[in-house]
C-alpha cells in the first residue's frame, strides 16, 4: 500500500476545558479527496487550523510527506506543499483579483525583497495568476477589486489564493459556505475538475458535495474520529447514522 | 502615456509650483515662502518614509520623529566637532538611523496594535531623553549648529540651493516610494496589512519584510534631519519630542493613508494651514482639530480621497 501523504497521530487540541481534538488520527492517501464531516462544533476547522500550522497542537503528531511537521508554523507549511482556504472568506480585500493570486504565487516564487521592479507586469507573476484564475472561473474578473466581487465569486478567489500556491494537498474548509444551491453545484464541478491534480482534504456540511466528492470519509464528534470510511460504508455506518447522518438523511 | 485624474494634476501642479517657489519668492521679495516652503519639502520627504510603513505597511510608529532627530543631531554633533563633511554627515545620519530602526523594528514588530504604537512612543521617548541628557551638546537647549553641511560640489549656505537639494531629495524619496510600493516588496507590505493571517497561509513569513520596510523608512526619514539641521541651523532635543511624531501621522492621515501623494499634500496642508491660523490666533490648533475631524470623518482617503472621489465623478 502506499505511503500516506498525511498523517496526524493522535492529535490533541484543548481550549481551558474544551477538548476541541480529542486523541484524533487519520490518514489521508496520495490523490484522493478526504471528506471531513461532522455535526456542529466536533472541531472540523480547529483541524484545519492545526493541519494548516496556525493553532499550535498541545499533542501528537502530524506527518506531511513522510515530515513530522507538528512544530512547523503555516507559512513552513506552506512551502512544504500544504494550502487552506478559509469558511470565513479571507482575501487581500482592497487588491485586486489579479493581485490577490499573483501575491499567493509570488510566496513561492523565491524571496521578495525586490525593491524597484514592477511586479504588475512580472510575468512570472501574473501568467500563473491568470491561469489559476480561468481554471476557478475568475478570468474575465482579473482587475476588479476583491471587496466588490459576489459572495459566490469570493468563494471562488478563496480556491484561487490556495491552488496558486500549487499544493500538494489542499485544505477546504466549507467551500460552499454561504451558497445557494445553483451555485453550490458548480463549485461541485469545479472541484472535480480539481480533484484529479491535488489531493484534498475537504470540511463540509453540504452532504450533497460531500458524497458527490469524497473518495472517503471521517466523522468527527466531539473532537474524535468515530468513523471512516467509503462513502457507502459511511451512509450504512449506525454510529454514524446515529451522531450525526440519521436526522439530516431524514430531512432528505 | 494615462491620462491624469484630479490627483495627479493636483501632484504635478503643486510639485511646478514648489520648482518654481525660489524665483517666485526672489520676485516678490517675500523670502518668508522660501523658508516656509523649504520647511514642507523637507517634512514632506519625512512624511513620504511615514507613510510607507503607516500607510502601506499598516504600522502606525508613534516615533517617527526620532528619525528626524538622530539626522538633525548627526550634523549638530559631528559639526560641534569640525566634522562638516555633507556626505559623511549623510552617511552617518543614515548608518545610525538605521542601526536604530532594526533594532526598535526587530522588538516592537513582535506586537501588533495598540502595543506597537505604545512600543515605538517608548523607544522614541527613550531616545529623546538621551537627547535631553547630551549636557556636552546643549541637552535640552540643543546646539547651534555653526556650519552648514559641504557637500563638495555644493553647500547649503545659499537659501535657494538648501531648498533644491531638499526639493531633489523629496522627489527621490517620492519615486522610489512609487517604485517600492508597486515591487515585489511592496505587495508583501500591503499584503501584510491587508490580510496578515492570509500572508501566513499563503506562505509569507511577513515579519522580516516588515522589519526590513522600517528600515527603510527610518533610513529615508533622517535624511529629513540631516537637512533640517542645516535649515534651522540648530539641533534640539524638541525635534524628536512625542508631539513632532503625532504631526507626522496627522500629516500623513491628512493627505491620505496608502497613497503615492498623499504625504506631500498632507504636509502642504498641515504646515500651511498652522501658518494660515496661526496668523489668526495663537490656539491655531482649535481650528485646526475640527478641520481634521471633518477630513477623518467625512473623507477616510484624505486629501487624496477627496481627490480621488472627484475624478470617479468627473469620468462618468
Amino acid at each position: 500500500m502506499a505511503e500516506p501523504l498525511l498523517t496526524i497521530d493522535r492529535l490533541v487540541k484543548r481550549f481551558g476545558g474544551l477538548t476541541a481534538t480529542d486523541h484524533l488520527s487519520l490518514e489521508v492517501m496520495p490523490g484522493e479527496v478526504h471528506a471531513v464531516i461532522g455535526p456542529n462544533g466536533a472541531g472540523k476547522t480547529t483541524l484545519i487550523a492545526q493541519i494548516a500550522g496556525e493553532l499550535r497542537a498541545d499533542a501528537g503528531e502530524i506527518r506531511f510527506a513522510g515530515e513530522d511537521i507538528t512544530r512547523l508554523p503555516a507559512p513552513a507549511r506552506s512551502h512544504r506543499g500544504l494550502a487552506r482556504s478559509f469558511q470565513v472568506t479571507s482575501l487581500f480585500a482592497d487588491m485586486t483579483v489579479e493581485d490577490n493570486v499573483a501575491l499567493a504565487v509570488q510566496a513561492h516564487d523565491g524571496h521578495s525583497f525586490r525593491f524597484l521592479a514592477d511586479a504588475r507586469r512580472d510575468a512570472r507573476l501574473r501568467d500563473p495568476a491568470r491561469a489559476v484564475l480561468a481554471r476557478v472561473g475568475l478570468a474575465e474578473r482579473g482587475q476588479v477589486r476583491a471587496a466588490a466581487l459576489s459572495h459566490g465569486e469570493q468563494r471562488q478567489l478563496e480556491i484561487a489564493l490556495a491552488l496558486a500556491t500549487r499544493p500538494r494537498l489542499l485544505l477546504l474548509d466549507e467551500p460552499m459556505a454561504g451558497m445557494g444551491a445553483e451555485e453550490s453545484a458548480r463549485m461541485i464541478e469545479r472541484l472535480r475538475g480539481i480533484k484529479s491534480q491535488v489531493t484534498i482534504v475537504l470540511v463540509e456540511h453540504d452532504m450533497d458535495a460531500v458524497f458527490a466528492l469524497a473518495d472517503r470519509i471521517t466523522v468527527l464528534v466531539y473532537g474524535r474520529a468515530i468513523a471512516t470510511g467509503r462513502p457507502d460504508e459511511i451512509r450504512r455506518n449506525a454510529q454514524v447514522r446515529e451522531a450525526y447522518l440519521g436526522d439530516e438523511q431524514a430531512a432528505s | 502615456m494615462k491620462s491624469l485624474d484630479a490627483r495627479g494634476w493636483t501632484a504635478l501642479a503643486l510639485i511646478l509650483l514648489l520648482v518654481a517657489v525660489p524665483p517666485l519668492a526672489r520676485t516678490f521679495d517675500q523670502n518668508f515662502y522660501l523658508l516656509l516652503f523649504t520647511r514642507v519639502v523637507i517634512m514632506t520627504t519625512a512624511a513620504i518614509s511615514l507613510n510607507l510603513i503607516l500607510g502601506y505597511g499598516g504600522m502606525v510608529s508613534f516615533g517617527h520623529a526620532m528619525y528626524v532627530g538622530i539626522g538633525a543631531y548627526a550634523v549638530g554633533i559631528s559639526s560641534f566637532h569640525g566634522l562638516n563633511d555633507g556626505w559623511a554627515q549623510m552617511a552617518l545620519a543614515m548608518a545610525v538611523a538605521a542601526v536604530a530602526a532594526l533594532a526598535i523594528g526587530a522588538m516592537s514588530l513582535r506586537t501588533k496594535g495598540v502595543y506597537f504604537i505604545m512600543i515605538t512612543l517608548a523607544f522614541a521617548q527613550m531616545i529623546y531623553f538621551v537627547a535631553v541628557g547630551l549636557s556636552r551638546y546643549g541637552g535640552d537647549d540643543g546646539l547651534t549648529v555653526k556650519r552648514r553641511s559641504d557637500f563638495g560640489l555644493f553647500g547649503l549656505k545659499d537659501p535657494a540651493v538648501l531648498y533644491y537639494v531638499a526639493l531633489a531629495v523629496m522627489l527621490a524619496a517620492l519615486w522610489l516610494s512609487w517604485r517600492m510600493v508597486n515591487s515585489r516588496f511592496g505587495l508583501v507590505l500591503r499584503g501584510a496589512k491587508s490580510n496578515d493571517r492570509r500572508m501566513a497561509a499563503i506562505g509569507f513569513a511577513t515579519y522580516r519584510y516588515r522589519l526590513a520596510g522600517f528600515v527603510v523608512a527610518g533610513t529615508m526619514c533622517a535624511v529629513a534631519g540631516v537637512l533640517l539641521a542645516n535649515f534651522s541651523d540648530f539641533v534640539s532635543p524638541a525635534t524628536m519630542h512625542w508631539t513632532r511624531s503625532g504631526d507626522l501621522i496627522v500629516m500623513v492621515v491628512l493627505g491620505g493613508m496608502g497613497s503615492l501623494f498623499g504625504p506631500l499634500f498632507g504636509t502642504v496642508a498641515f504646515l500651511l494651514l498652522e501658518e494660515v491660523l496661526s496668523g489668526i490666533t495663537e490656539a491655531w490648533q482649535i481650528i485646526f482639530g475640527p478641520l481634521l475631524l471633518a477630513l477623518v470623518l467625512y473623507a477616510r482617503g484624505g486629501i487624496d480621497g477627496l481627490l480621488a472621489k472627484r475624478t470617479e465623478r468627473g469620468d462618468g
